[in-house]
């Protein structure tokens, strides 16, 4: 259950914490038992998952602009129809998401406007603009696709709330996956120009996907404790593996080269990727990526300029309790 | 500025005819209506429900979770309230 009221006596535990009651909590994990919103947690344990779960929120619905960029512009109604689904996907999961962070204790509120204030991060993979169609095709097959890398394991993360949310994130996610491959197929199969436009797509995301895993697992921060209390399963270069080698052939199929010249298939069958370049990915996160700018000045216009519905429909509520008030009172 | 919070609700569908409403997630509403209607968009875009219950948060009174072992150990004591705690003997066939 997601009720957030009843959360609240938990900031007493923070500071002094039993250390009886840590052991029994890392016992529970250990068990293979999900963590749920009422039970005792370690005050370090509901800070880490609430600033991971409340930055997935937001990399869902800020990871709606880059999309949200074609819809009036998708080639088909087929392919609009598509894209408008995938985009309204987005928010559901940033709504689920936003739900599971709050039985943590942050009301929603709060996560919003420490995103807007600049303060909460988000996935930096949204800081790339889109600039083509074949763009929204990338998007679907690899960003989705090393979304869902990261997702699965996700699905038996301790925290049930979390749990739950990424079971019904991955069902959907398929989909997504699914389109943008399609988009893909189409482009390479159609004219020199419409496969050239997607070998650019390919060539401009492929290394910033690579770094949506996070960095080296040698310079992690929050790997260690995060795989003690099974919040993560596998490592940010595990998943990334994964992903490549799932990717490879997919890319081959398509007819289309990674732009990486360097790599290599080892014996085992792995691919093996050149070194990525790390200065890149901490200049995004630093806030001076392509679009960062962008994607706070437009989640903060459309949050200004919804602020009249949102007071329009509080003062309704209010009133019709006033006047159900009233009524009784008679 | 910091906004104010609009109120929760617990969100339950049932999924096919014959099964109960299940808890599937919660939301934000201002009102019922608006909450049925948020409701539907976020939890039913493939078709998972032919009935939607929207209840406050608020309205919901929960177990204490630190009190389970107290809550629960008198079913957990009668395992005589199980079919298997009776011997039927085999000729009898299944019962």
């Amino acid at each position: 259950m997601y009720t957030q009221a009843l959360n609240t006596a938990e900031t007493d535990d923070r500071g002094l914490e039993d250390a009886g009651k840590a052991a029994q909590f890392q016992a529970r994990v250990d068990a293979e038992e999900r963590i749920e919103p009422n039970d005792w947690m370690p005050a370090a344990y509901r800070k880490t998952l609430t600033r991971q779960i409340s930055q997935h929120a937001h990399s869902e619905i800020v990871g709606m602009l880059p999309e949200g960029n074609w819809i009036t512009r998708a080639p088909t109604l087929r392919r609009k129809a598509a894209l408008l689904a995938k985009v309204q996907d987005e928010c559901g999961h940033g709504l689920y998401l936003y739900a599971a962070a709050e039985t943590l204790g942050s009301s929603r509120e709060e996560l919003v406007d420490a995103m807007l204030a600049g303060k909460a991060k988000y996935s930096s993979i949204f800081n790339y603009p889109t600039l083509t169609w074949a763009d929204i095709g990338t998007i679907g097959w690899l960003v989705d696709g090393a979304a869902i890398m990261n997702q699965i394991p996700l699905c038996r993360c301790s925290y049930g709330p979390y749990a739950r949310a990424m079971i019904r994130v991955c069902k959907e996610e398929s989909f997504h996956q699914r389109q943008g491959y399609e988009i893909m197929l189409t482009l390479c199969r159609g004219s020199d120009e419409q496969k050239a436009m997607a070998q650019d797509a390919l060539n401009r995301w492929w290394w910033p996907v690579l770094m949506m895993f996070g960095p080296p697992d040698a310079t992690s921060q929050h790997s260690d404790t995060s795989t003690k209390w099974k919040i993560k399963r596998f490592s940010n270069d595990e998943l990334r593996q994964k992903f490549v080698d799932a990717t490879v052939p997919q890319a081959q199929y398509l007819g289309l080269t990674i732009p990486d010249p360097g790599m290599t298939q080892d014996a085992d069958g792995h691919w093996r990727y050149s070194e990525i370049d790390w200065s890149e990915f901490k200049q995004v996160l630093a806030g001076n990526g392509p679009c960062n700018r962008d994607r706070i000045a437009a989640r903060r216009k459309a949050h200004e300029e919804g602020a009249w519905v949102r007071e329009a429909a509080a003062a309704y509520a209010a009133k019709r309790a006033r006047r159900q008030t009233a009524q009784a009172a008679e | 500025m910091a906004t104010p919070n609009t109120p929760l609700w617990e969100v339950f569908i049932r999924s096919r005819n014959g099964l109960a409403h299940k808890h599937v997630g919660s939301l934000h509403a201002n009102d019922a209506t608006m909450a049925l209607q948020a409701a539907r968009d976020i939890y039913t875009r493939r078709g998972e429900g032919l009935s939607i219950w929207v209840v406050p948060s608020t309205a919901i009174t929960a177990s204490d979770p630190a009190e389970k072992g107290m809550m629960f150990e008198p079913a957990e004591s009668k395992i005589y309230r199980h079919p298997t705690f009776y011997e039927v003997p085999e000729e009898v066939g299944h019962m």
